[in-house]
């Protein structure tokens, strides 16, 4: 099974260690040559320097065979456009795409894309941390 | 009419002023601070600040009403696609126009269906092919929706078109001759027209070949 990962930073480059792990065949697409570092001496994955929005980098990090792509770069619109072209120019099966944004994550996952939100889960974990604390609070 | 501009750089700032002058009701989302002040000072209450890709921002602007006419004009061609998905899909607007600034990106809008886009850097290449005679093949009208477009072909003595019948030039696929202009006359181009030096043939294309067309009629550029 091959995975492509676009996007280096803390976050792209743990789940591509991750899926690595999990025995998938990782391909790494990040515009910073220096982002490699992030996956470690062992990494014996792929690794594509350049942006994501330029096709021939797409197509060097072969999305067109990909099973599955995480689109996690700093950028939320980016990401959301990256996303969108592997959807639908590369048909790739499985697309998660982080957005930071709350609005913009519930508009284009309502339009059936699969979206990963950080700070919606942060809001809610800490919402339903101190809702668990304070019940009193709550019920007053 | 009401018109939301996005991004207030050199475009959107002189759109905006030009939409004012005739009278159009404008609302111009600018993000960087520096700028934004040097746009109150000259639109004031036109001019909201914040980032045109936030919903809030958007509808702040009135993106609700909804305007018959919004223009994404930023310096990101990211920002300008889902500006223009979230116009078009969330609130109607009709008609959004985006800026594409990299015509590499073009194929993104084109995939995602923003059809109305302008991108600065083709349009001066256009005008570069009509200045320059001897690149043989001027694009006359771009069909943005079809993918196709309308091009002038010019042969030439040593062109491997010249002296074959239309019928036995291998075209590429989807394109067609439609009409051959010599000696002050236009006539169709049937298959059994040949092509002759000095023709102006008019040709339609698939945009992404139409430089193989030119190859085709003309061979390849000097």
């Amino acid at each position: 099974m091959n995975a492509v990962v676009i996007g280096c930073g803390r976050v792209g480059s743990s789940v591509a260690k991750g899926l690595a792990a999990d025995g998938w065949d990782v391909t790494v697409v990040d515009e910073d040559e220096d982002a490699l570092g992030r996956l470690g001496p062992a990494w014996r994955g792929g690794f594509v320097v350049g942006h994501g929005m330029d096709v021939t980098v797409l197509e060097r990090a072969r999305v067109g065979d990909a099973d599955a792509a995480v689109v996690a770069t700093n950028g939320d619109n980016t990401n959301i456009v990256i996303g969108q072209v592997l959807q639908q120019r590369y048909a790739v099966d499985t697309v998660v795409v982080r957005i930071l944004d709350p609005a913009r994550a519930k508009f284009y996952s309502d339009r059936g894309m699969s979206i990963v939100c950080p700070t919606q889960t942060a809001i809610s974990s800490l919402l339903d941390t101190v809702r668990a604390a304070t019940p009193k609070a709550a019920a007053g | 009419m009401y018109v939301i501009v996005a991004g207030g750089g050199k475009v959107g700032s002189n759109v905006t002023r030009t939409l004012l002058d005739l009278g159009h009701e404008v609302t111009l989302v600018e993000q960087r601070a520096d700028r934004f002040a040097r746009l109150e000072e000259e639109f004031g209450p036109a001019v909201i600040r914040g980032d045109a890709t936030e919903i809030a921002v958007l509808e702040r602007a009135g993106i609700a009403r909804p305007p018959e006419l919004l223009l994404a004009v930023t310096g990101d061609d990211e920002d300008n696609l889902v500006i223009s998905q979230i116009a078009k899909e969330a609130y109607g607007v009709r008609t959004a126009i985006a800026r594409v600034n990299d015509p590499r990106n073009q194929q993104h809008f084109d995939l995602l269906g923003i059809t109305q886009t302008i991108c600065a850097t083709t349009s001066i290449l256009g005008l570069v092919e009509h200045e320059v005679p001897e690149h043989g093949l001027v694009r006359l009208l771009e069909l943005q929706k079809e993918g196709l477009v309308v091009v002038e072909v010019q042969v030439e003595g040593g062109s491997p078109a010249a002296g074959k019948k239309a019928g036995g030039i291998a075209l590429p696929s989807g394109s067609r001759l439609i009409s051959v202009f010599r000696q002050g006359r236009t006539e169709l181009v049937e298959p059994a027209t040949v092509l002759r030096p000095g023709d102006q043939v008019l040709a339609v294309v698939p945009t992404p070949a139409a430089l193989d067309l030119r190859r085709a009629l003309l061979g390849a550029p000097k």
